[in-house]
């Protein structure tokens, strides 16, 4: 319908001409009903644009101008730039002893910790969307986490030094007893000579499995009502057609929800990002307000987070669009 | 189905009959069913279980006397039950006051944010206007873009408010917004508070999904936009945008982020919390001028009393209004 009501253009600006027109008056456009239209609704978004502007765009230049130069703060409000050839990040990726590396370990985390949350929360929404006692309970259970690993909530008790020492104590103890099953089942299979890396992810996750369901909260939300608005006659058919529950669960399930895994995933993985809990946040804050007061430093290496933060979303993007595709 | 089978072997016939009338089969689905119920519920208890835990554990903490901590006799089960610790985490955190403000400050900030985003949300699913699909981007974008990012910046503006050089020309100096609530208000007036961008997102969903011929009808019938907006979208609308809200509002409570940064002016909960540490030492001390050194195990067991302090009213919100919280996300996040 919106192919028919394009009309031919003369010119290549014809288009942008045509869209200044609806907003001057004075002219043919501005009193159609299109352009009465687009008013109300540029109208209606005019705060976002507004915010978008001021406290979005504005920022981020400056944030990015900072990161390239040297920022130094006067006394009593102002700062200075000086230009410093890229200073900052060279700073942050190479001679900051810890910067590298926790971007390192956050990003290795953070693939495992998405992989295992959506297989996890697309599991427990499958559960939840069936009918057995306890239901309601056990949703109200699941979606307890949305509150409880929010904003200062998850980081607070493991930025303790005595909390970390005390699980670090607790994994000694275990290990010494044996007590530890995932990690004797680890020892056990590495013995007998099984691909020892993907195990080693695969008990990462086992061991990581709190974090994870803490992080899977809205996951399930999404994941669920995805599982609902599958029609019900469709499981039917694929019942009178003989089809076992397995076959109708990678036939009609699956591709049904697929389109929610994106979603989720992106979700997942900004998440991750943003956590207070998170080592290179953490990293950002201490050369922000820390001792230093390097602004510069600091926008360096948000940027370099947030460069890497986008490439993920990429790639998972182009991923799982491809994988999603080829279903239908 | 089981119903359907029951009527060809015979209803009345015991369960050995019937299941050797079916050759076995009817023994094998009854195990079968058995098998996939008890390992969900062995699954589901034990997922629930890792989610409650933490809490318990807190509670039972929470009533323990400081000597209980380092028994190691003693597991969940206080030996010498105190109030006590109550006391020193509200005064630590100056909790009735950090509470209220926290509050107050929580449904002032959701509500704008749920405001804003209502409006841009409606312009965006119902509105055809030039450059929407730029903007819509720049809603994606809003999502992603950590706002750890521009931090730094945000900083410095408010630190140093100026509107085009118009403060410093009158009163010859920049204003410091930082320690008020205006900055913040602003941006979740603008969208740009916390998570803003995902409410639009949601909002938008809903919207969209809303036939179009309400309006139509409405606009034959002589109805304003303004008036369609208020009187025919809204009321259906309220779930997702209570859904909307009650999220908003949680994350506003725990969020840590901006509190920091825009807040600092108010004590809130959730920056008292997590700069309790801090005081202790002065606080145990018996001389206000010195501070003692507390103990680790101490610490943090009143830091988990004060996630108790912060959570336990969500969690009671939350029961009351979990339907809201789920049933219209599930409204919103179906259709792609």
């Amino acid at each position: 319908m919106k192919k028919d009501m394009r009309v031919h253009r003369e010119h290549w600006y014809s288009g942008i001409l045509e869209a200044i027109q609806m907003y001057v008056p004075g002219n043919k456009v501005y009193h159609t009903m299109p352009a009465r239209r687009a008013r109300t609704g540029t109208l209606f978004i005019l705060p976002f644009i507004i915010g978008f502007i001021f406290f979005m765009v504005r920022p981020l230049v400056l944030s990015l101008q900072m990161s390239l130069n040297e920022v130094n703060l006067i006394r009593g409000g102002g700062f200075t730039m000086t230009w410093n050839d890229f200073y900052n990040y060279h700073y942050a990726l190479q001679t900051d002893p810890n910067f590298n590396e926790y971007l390192v370990s956050e990003i290795g985390r953070m693939a495992i910790n998405t992989i295992a949350t959506l297989v996890l929360s697309f599991v427990i929404a499958v559960i939840l969307n069936q009918k057995f006692k306890g239901r309601i309970l056990c949703r109200i259970i699941f979606f307890l986490p949305v509150i409880l690993s929010s904003g200062v909530l998850p980081g607070i008790e493991s930025s303790n030094e005595f909390y970390n020492m005390m699980t670090d104590i607790g994994k000694s103890v275990q290990e010494s007893s044996g007590v530890n099953v995932s990690q004797t089942l680890q020892d056990l299979l590495q013995v007998s000579g099984v691909a020892g890396d993907i195990f080693d992810v695969v008990f990462q996750m086992i061991d990581a499995i709190y974090d994870i369901v803490m992080a899977s909260g809205i996951q399930i939300i999404v994941f669920l009502s995805g599982l609902q608005s599958i029609s019900p006659s469709l499981y039917e058919a694929a019942d009178v057609e003989g089809c076992s529950a397995w076959e109708s669960f990678w036939k009609i399930t699956f591709p049904m929800v697929s389109p929610l895994l994106l979603v989720n995933c992106i979700y997942t993985i900004i998440d991750f990002f943003m956590k207070n809990n998170n080592r290179v946040i953490e990293k950002i804050n201490d050369v922000m307000y820390g001792v230093r007061m390097d602004f510069g430093a600091a926008s360096a290496m948000s940027w370099i987070y947030f460069g890497v933060a986008l490439l993920f979303i990429g790639i998972s993007t182009f991923i799982i669009t491809r994988a999603v595709k080829s279903y239908e | 189905m089981s119903k359907d089978n029951t009527i060809f072997i015979g209803k009345n016939k015991s369960f050995r009959e019937r299941n050797r009338r079916s050759g076995g089969y009817l023994m094998k689905r009854r195990a079968k069913e058995i098998c996939v119920s008890v390992i969900r519920a062995l699954l589901m208890f034990g997922l629930c279980f890792m989610i409650i835990q933490p809490m318990l554990t807190r509670f039972s903490m929470s009533f323990m006397e400081e000597r209980d901590l380092y028994d190691s006799t003693i597991i969940l089960l206080p030996r010498h039950v105190t109030l006590e610790n109550y006391k020193i985490v509200s005064d630590l955190t100056s909790f009735p006051e950090s509470m209220i403000n926290t509050l107050w400050i929580s449904i002032v900030i959701s509500l704008c944010q749920v405001v804003a985003a209502t409006l841009v949300a409606y312009g965006f699913a119902r509105y055809e206007f030039p450059l929407k699909k730029f903007w819509f981007a720049c809603v994606v974008l809003l999502i992603i873009i950590p706002p750890q990012t521009i931090q730094t910046s945000l900083y410095i503006t408010f630190a140093q408010f100026d509107m085009f050089g118009i403060i410093k020309a009158i009163t010859g100096d920049t204003v410091n917004l930082r320690s008020s609530m205006l900055p913040y208000v602003l941006m979740s007036l603008t969208c740009m508070g916390l998570k803003n961008g995902l409410f639009i997102y949601m909002m938008r969903q809903y919207f969209k999904n809303v036939p179009a011929s309400l309006e139509e009808a409405a606009y034959v019938d002589g109805c304003g936009t303004m008036h369609t907006f208020v009187k025919i979208m809204l009321p259906d609308a309220v779930p997702t945008i209570a859904s909307c809200f009650l999220f908003s509002f949680v994350w506003q409570w725990t969020d840590l982020f901006y509190s920091r940064n825009f807040l600092t002016g108010y004590r809130l909960f959730a920056v008292q919390m997590s700069t309790m540490v801090s005081r202790m030492g002065r606080y145990f001390s018996s001389d206000a001028t010195q501070s003692v050194i507390v103990p680790n195990g101490r610490q943090l067991q009143l830091i988990s009393i004060a996630v108790l302090f912060c959570c336990v009213p969500l969690i009671i919100l939350y029961c009351f209004t979990q339907r809201t919280f789920v049933e219209s996300l599930a409204m919103t996040g179906s259709k792609e």
